[in-house]
């Protein structure tokens, strides 16, 4: 059994997510195959030739891939996906627009955002914000997956010495284009892969209010958050949002600032391995799953937290 | 331009549900069901379009069982023309989901399809992107804005780490993510009006679409519970127990 990996990568380099998503493949297959389709990607080649446990690299280049377009990158991976029992990407905005492309072609069903492999054939995905685990059995030939990173320790980037293979790049599907992109200038680590997250919510009350929060950051070389009602509510971009429906955390210490703790945004974070609430509401649920809380202003606490720290 | 919104009917997101003893799925006999609310956010927009004169009918559709009626009569009510609902008792999954909507784009022939980007029940964010590739459409998922023009429409996605914008040919596939819009609230007389507009009901052996589930859920279980922790007095205390008791700063 040899599985494939969709690398997630900028054409330069690889997003973190592609290495937790070469553990998961390792433990559904004997052998883990990765195809880079980039343009002028062959950096971004080279380094996934290096992550321990890859054995092949494919290599696909058209300048129609510098944007990782769903139409042309699922149109790459049915081209090679012939002999493989699995394909796998992260569970990330790029992994999840493309793959479902692919189980459809291929007549399959997709297993979304696996957090555990059980079997070859059997995974665990959470289900209802994640107040319910399904274990999934396919019988599918051929199983496509994404994977969520937090479930899944990175793969060493370095260690391998796999071969790069130069494959053919699949024609243009030539009805959609890239027009451009509005890139999110931060100093800040990643959300998803930041040691330490502060997150604030509605209780924050305004978009300025936020700004208490970073000299927070700052001490605490963290990335900022919210919850889905401080996006709704327009304080702050939706790529800040933890949640179901936004990016899911497991930092080392969570912050959550003004954040009553629904459901939705629990989902998003309840993984991570301390978590710090403070509200100004004793009642709140997020206490419910806080290692630490403070009852209190959070004006009157974040500066207090900050000058603390020293 | 005709353009036809999918809706599915799942358990309100404000109810929290719970895993049956014998894991054999969650409980929603008796629970609040309501219209998949990213679904919701596709009807406002496709309403919006008909209503800046872009687009002449909006056709909603939904899969499932009898009282999915409801969510398409609230999708009426919302500002579609009329709702189609193709009916079945078996537990559709996302691949049959798309082969179904793909045989109703067939025969409704529509030049844009408006998605909620993922169901807020089995989270598996797949059905447009699969539809997409059924039509052998492009696709923009994720969308935080939508412009129609002629024969194309232009798309700004929400992204990790900020947006894209693309470009596609119509016909063409868009999903929807949060800050897209803001759903209206349905009043009392469009709920009236709503009850007037047709709804058909054609079966997924209508269509000539097989609905067999290819996974097999061999139970459902609840998550592993995370304990509640303790509140601190003041800040030098969480401070000096973030350092010392967690080690985590």
């Amino acid at each position: 059994m040899v599985a494939l990996v969709i690398a997630e990568h900028d054409n330069a380099s690889l997003k973190g997510s592609t290495l937790h998503t070469v553990t998961a493949a390792a433990k559904c297959a004997g052998e883990v195959h990765v195809l880079v389709a980039g343009s002028n990607a062959g950096a971004a080649a080279a380094a996934a030739a290096k992550i321990a446990g890859v054995t092949k690299v494919l290599h696909a280049d058209a300048a129609y891939f510098a944007d990782g377009l769903a139409e042309n990158v699922s149109e790459q991976i049915l081209a090679i996906a012939g002999g493989y029992t699995h394909i796998l990407a992260p569970a990330t905005a790029y992994g999840k627009n493309i793959l479902p492309r692919v189980a459809a072609k291929l007549d399959v069903a997709q297993i979304s955002e696996i957090t555990k492999v059980d079997a070859p054939d059997t995974f665990e995905r959470p289900i209802y914000a994640g107040n319910a685990i399904a274990y999934v059995q396919s019988s599918d030939k051929v199983k496509v997956i994404t994977v969520r990173s937090t479930g899944f320790d990175a793969a060493a980037a370095e260690g391998g010495s796999a071969a790069v293979e130069t494959v053919a790049a699949a024609a243009d599907f030539g009805k959609s284009a890239f027009v451009g992109r509005e890139v999110a200038k931060s100093d800040r680590p990643e959300l998803t892969a930041a040691k330490i997250i502060v997150s604030g919510g509605r209780g924050m009350g305004s978009a300025d209010a936020f700004k208490i929060l970073e000299p927070l950051a700052d001490k605490l070389n963290a990335a900022m958050g919210a919850s889905r009602a401080a996006v709704d509510a327009g304080f702050v971009p939706n790529d800040w949002q933890v949640g179901q429906t936004g990016k899911i955390v497991a930092p080392s210490l969570y912050i959550a600032v003004g954040i009553s703790g629904a459901i939705q945004h629990l989902a998003g974070m309840k993984d991570s391995k301390v978590i710090v609430a403070v509200n100004k509401d004793p009642e709140a649920p997020i206490f419910s799953v806080a290692d630490y809380g403070i009852v209190g202003d959070l004006f009157e606490v974040v500066p207090q937290l900050v000058k603390e720290l020293g | 331009m005709k353009v036809l919104v999918p809706v599915k009917r799942v358990v309100d997101f404000n109810v929290k549900v719970r895993v049956k003893s014998d894991g054999t799925g969650v409980d929603i006999a008796n629970v609040k069901m309501s219209m998949n609310p990213f679904d919701e956010i596709a009807l406002e927009e496709a309403t919006r379009l008909k209503e800046a004169g872009k687009v002449t009918e909006v056709v909603a559709v939904s899969a499932g069982v009898t009282q999915c009626q409801e969510t398409l009569r609230t999708g009426m009510a919302i500002g579609a023309d009329r709702g189609i609902l193709i009916e079945t008792g078996v537990e559709l999954e996302p691949l049959a989901v798309a082969k179904l909507l793909k045989a109703v784009a067939d025969k409704e022939q529509p030049q844009l399809i408006i998605l909620g980007k993922q169901a807020i029940d089995d989270d598996s964010n797949q059905v447009g992107q699969m539809l997409a590739a059924l039509l052998g459409w492009p696709q923009a998922t994720f969308a935080s804005k939508v412009e129609l023009g002629d024969g194309k429409v232009t798309v700004t996605r929400e992204v990790d780490g900020g947006l894209e914008t693309l470009a596609l040919q119509l016909p063409a596939i868009v999903t929807t993510d949060l800050r897209l819009n803001e759903p209206r609230y349905v009043t009392l007389p469009n709920i009236m009006k709503a009850k007037k507009k047709p709804l058909d009901t054609v079966k997924p052996e209508d269509l000539g679409v097989d609905v067999t589930p290819r996974l097999k859920t061999l139970k459902v279980a609840e998550p592993a519970k995370r304990s509640a922790g303790i509140k601190v007095p003041d800040v030098a205390t969480l401070v000096s127990k973030l350092r010392t008791e967690a080690k985590v700063i």
